[in-house]
């Protein structure tokens, strides 16, 4: 994603450019609130302490967190080997079948026997909707753009047509299938954590945020330390130069397609079996699309997407108070927010560049001017 | 002449539910043949829908309102411009940025000005763009078989639905007629060609754009001041993607553009109208296999199963002046 690297400082590439671009994004953010008539820094205020100033506050944002790490991780992935997957939401979607058919077949068995084959249909089911995407870029030639967006609207169709006429529960009014047993459910770090001493009330984080822990790393792992990594960001730079390095492009997309299609469906373990219990119609709610923001925001690197994932878990728990404290600023301002950042931090990552080019890399900079 | 009129009422509502599709898909004809992909669409139709719903609301004037959904539409447009043409950003994220930017500020501002949970308050038929009967069509009714087509399918609409069948000829022609038309076409397929002739590539891109807004805009306002009585909140519920999807099947091309629109809404429409009633041979089909076909359809037709459908060569890719 990174349009030239090795032009600026690291720090500046990595750490600054982000930061002014996101800055910028909250700025902007800023005049919509005081157009509403509302006073930003009082709801950057009731944001933080709602997301961070207690205990109960902490659990919520890291369960959004969860979140945002694997769809953050997902579209990252795919980004590093060439790929704009925007199809996170349904990826994730069609993984929460997979989780709920698991959970709802060994419904009452002891959650630790269940939760492999849960976690394993996520991994599977999310892959298997990116993988018809994959393949048809790496050898049909289609834009995976335009197949992961159509690929989302067959999914939530999906989900709507299994929930009303098969799975769902028998006369609910709202299509969604029914509870699984306590037994079956991941426990809650609520009840860990209490014999510690440490109350986070009636938050829903539960070991799925160990599991993102671990995928961060993992994913770094993949990355920068394997040899599939180093294909897959071979590609991602340059996939005509890749082949005379022996990689096959079409392969590494579908890969990267499958990795990137598993990541998202993590999504559904948190959700399902940690938090909703069911599968619910609209359960990902628009997680598969902050992922975009959370990888543009973090340069597809791990130690980023932890930091904007973190970021976004603020904004949706502080957001969620925030809407409850001042009824004129509802949860759509995340969005805005969301639809900033990534206008920033992706599409308009080349304003403050060449700026900042100018500042930190005058011998570049020279040494280009030399040349033209 | 039975069997017509039993689709008549399909048909017409076929037409109806194509509209917004139509001038989504003609959007992004304009814009894509320039060389610029906007997966805005979605965006701006939303955008220009709560601000037709809200000018309408507040002045009564559906004409007003259309203006106003305009001008969001193109504004949104130029901030597509602004980061894909003169930063030379990708056109994807900036796309999305702005389906992102219209979903969050229509709901949130439409909440803070009228409380009403981001939708705008119901409008009165004053401030609505009315059906237009045309001429004979009253008497045609009257009769079973074309005359009752006549008087359901083809009148019977409001202005915007006959500017949409209007803007297809008139994008054919300016397209394929003008020298402005060609001139587009060649940033679309090599911009490099164009540069070296003296003509700004960033002018053309951005007139694409513009004018792309503008056709959205239109869209948005049919949504919010003619099909319904006022903007709700997500009113534009994939249309814009459906658009994209059209486009990819019409190959880029304007009258093929409007054909499949009649053909997305036509689905649309039987869905509708077959919920819950079973079909002949295949007995009862669920109301999701009409929903998904369309994004199927596109899905198939993009991996070269039936026919090809090749993007023009640029569209996508920033220009950068060689040195």
């Amino acid at each position: 994603m990174s349009a030239r690297p090795g032009e600026l400082p690291r720090w500046v590439d990595y750490g600054l450019l982000p930061a002014i671009n996101v800055t910028a994004a909250f700025l902007v953010s800023g005049l919509v609130v005081l157009a509403i008539g509302e006073n930003p820094v009082e709801a950057v205020r009731i944001m933080l302490a709602g997301a961070l100033g207690y205990a109960e506050g902490i659990g919520f944002t890291l369960y959004y967190t969860t979140n945002f790490v694997f769809t953050g991780l997902s579209v990252a992935v795919a980004f590093r080997a060439g790929l704009f997957n925007i199809g996170a939401e349904g990826q994730a979607m069609v993984a929460g079948i997979g989780v709920a058919l698991v959970c709802l077949a060994f419904d009452g068995a002891p959650w630790w026997l269940v939760f492999p084959f849960a976690f394993a249909a996520s991994l599977l089911f999310g892959a298997a909707w990116a993988f018809v995407p994959g393949w048809a870029q790496a050898r049909r030639g289609s834009h995976v753009v335009i197949t992961t967006i159509m690929f989302n609207f067959i999914a939530s169709v999906l989900m709507v047509y299994l929930l009303v006429n098969v799975i769902g529960k028998p006369g609910a009014m709202s299509p969604e299938t029914r509870t699984i047993a306590e037994a079956t459910r991941l426990p809650l770090m609520r009840d860990m954590l209490k014999p510690l001493g440490i109350d986070i009330g009636a938050s829903p984080l539960n070991p799925t945020f160990l599991i993102a822990i671990m995928a961060l790393v993992l994913v770094w792992v993949m990355i920068w330390r394997t040899r599939l990594g180093y294909e897959m960001r071979a590609v991602g730079i340059n996939p005509t130069a890749a082949v005379y390095a022996g990689i096959d492009p079409g392969r590494i997309v579908i890969v990267a397609m499958l990795v990137s299609g598993a990541l998202a469906g993590l999504l559904a373990v948190n959700e399902v079996m940690g938090v909703q219990h069911r599968l619910l119609l609209e359960f990902t709610a628009g997680a598969g699309f902050v992922g975009i923001a959370v990888a543009l925001m973090g340069r597809a690197h791990p130690a980023g997407i932890a930091l904007a994932a973190f970021l976004f878990g603020v904004l949706y728990q502080g957001g969620a108070e925030l809407a409850f404290e001042k009824p004129k600023i509802t949860r759509d301002m995340v969005v805005v927010i969301q639809g900033l950042v990534i206008l920033f931090a992706g599409a308009l990552e080349r304003m403050v560049r060449p700026a900042l080019e100018r500042l930190f890399a005058p011998r570049a900079a020279a040494a280009a001017a030399a040349e033209s | 002449m039975e069997s017509l009129d039993a689709i008549v009422p399909v048909l017409g509502s076929a037409v109806r539910l194509s509209i917004p599709l139509l001038f989504a898909c003609l959007a992004g004809l304009w814009s894509e043949r320039s060389g610029i992909v906007d997966i805005g669409l979605e965006g701006k139709m939303l955008g220009a829908a709560f601000a037709a719903g809200a000018v309408a609301f507040l002045t009564g004037e559906e004409w007003l309102a259309l203006a106003a959904a305009v001008a969001v539409s193109v504004s949104l447009g130029l901030v597509h411009g602004f980061a894909s043409i003169t930063h030379r950003g990708n056109q994807i994220v900036s796309g999305v940025a702005i389906n992102f930017l219209a979903a969050g500020l229509t709901v949130l501002l439409g909440q803070a000005w009228f409380g009403e949970g981001g939708r705008t308050p119901q409008l009165t038929n004053e401030a609505r763009f009315r059906p237009i009967v045309l001429p004979g069509a009253e008497t045609a009714q009257q009769h079973s078989g074309w005359g009752n087509f006549y008087a359901e399918v083809i009148s019977g609409h409001n202005v915007l639905v006959y500017l949409a069948f209007l803007a297809v000829p008139l994008t054919w022609y300016v397209l394929d007629r003008t020298r402005f038309g060609l001139r587009l076409r060649a940033v679309g397929e090599n911009p490099h060609a164009v540069d070296t002739a003296g003509i700004s590539v960033a002018r053309l891109r951005y007139a694409a754009v513009v004018i792309a807004g503008v056709l959205c805009g239109f869209g948005g306002a049919y949504l919010a001041v003619a099909q319904s009585a006022g903007f709700i909140r997500d009113m534009t519920a994939g249309k814009g993607f459906i658009a994209l999807a059209a486009l990819v099947f019409a190959k880029w091309k304007p009258v093929p553009a409007m054909l499949t629109c009649l053909l997305f809404g036509f689905l649309d429409a039987v869905a509708i109208r077959l919920q819950g009633t079973p079909l002949p041979v295949v007995g009862q089909v669920p109301v999701q296999v009409f929903q998904a076909l369309p994004y199927v359809l596109t899905v198939v037709l993009l991996a070269g199963f039936i026919g090809r459908a090749i993007p023009p060569k640029a569209s996508g890719v920033p220009y950068t002046k060689d040195r």
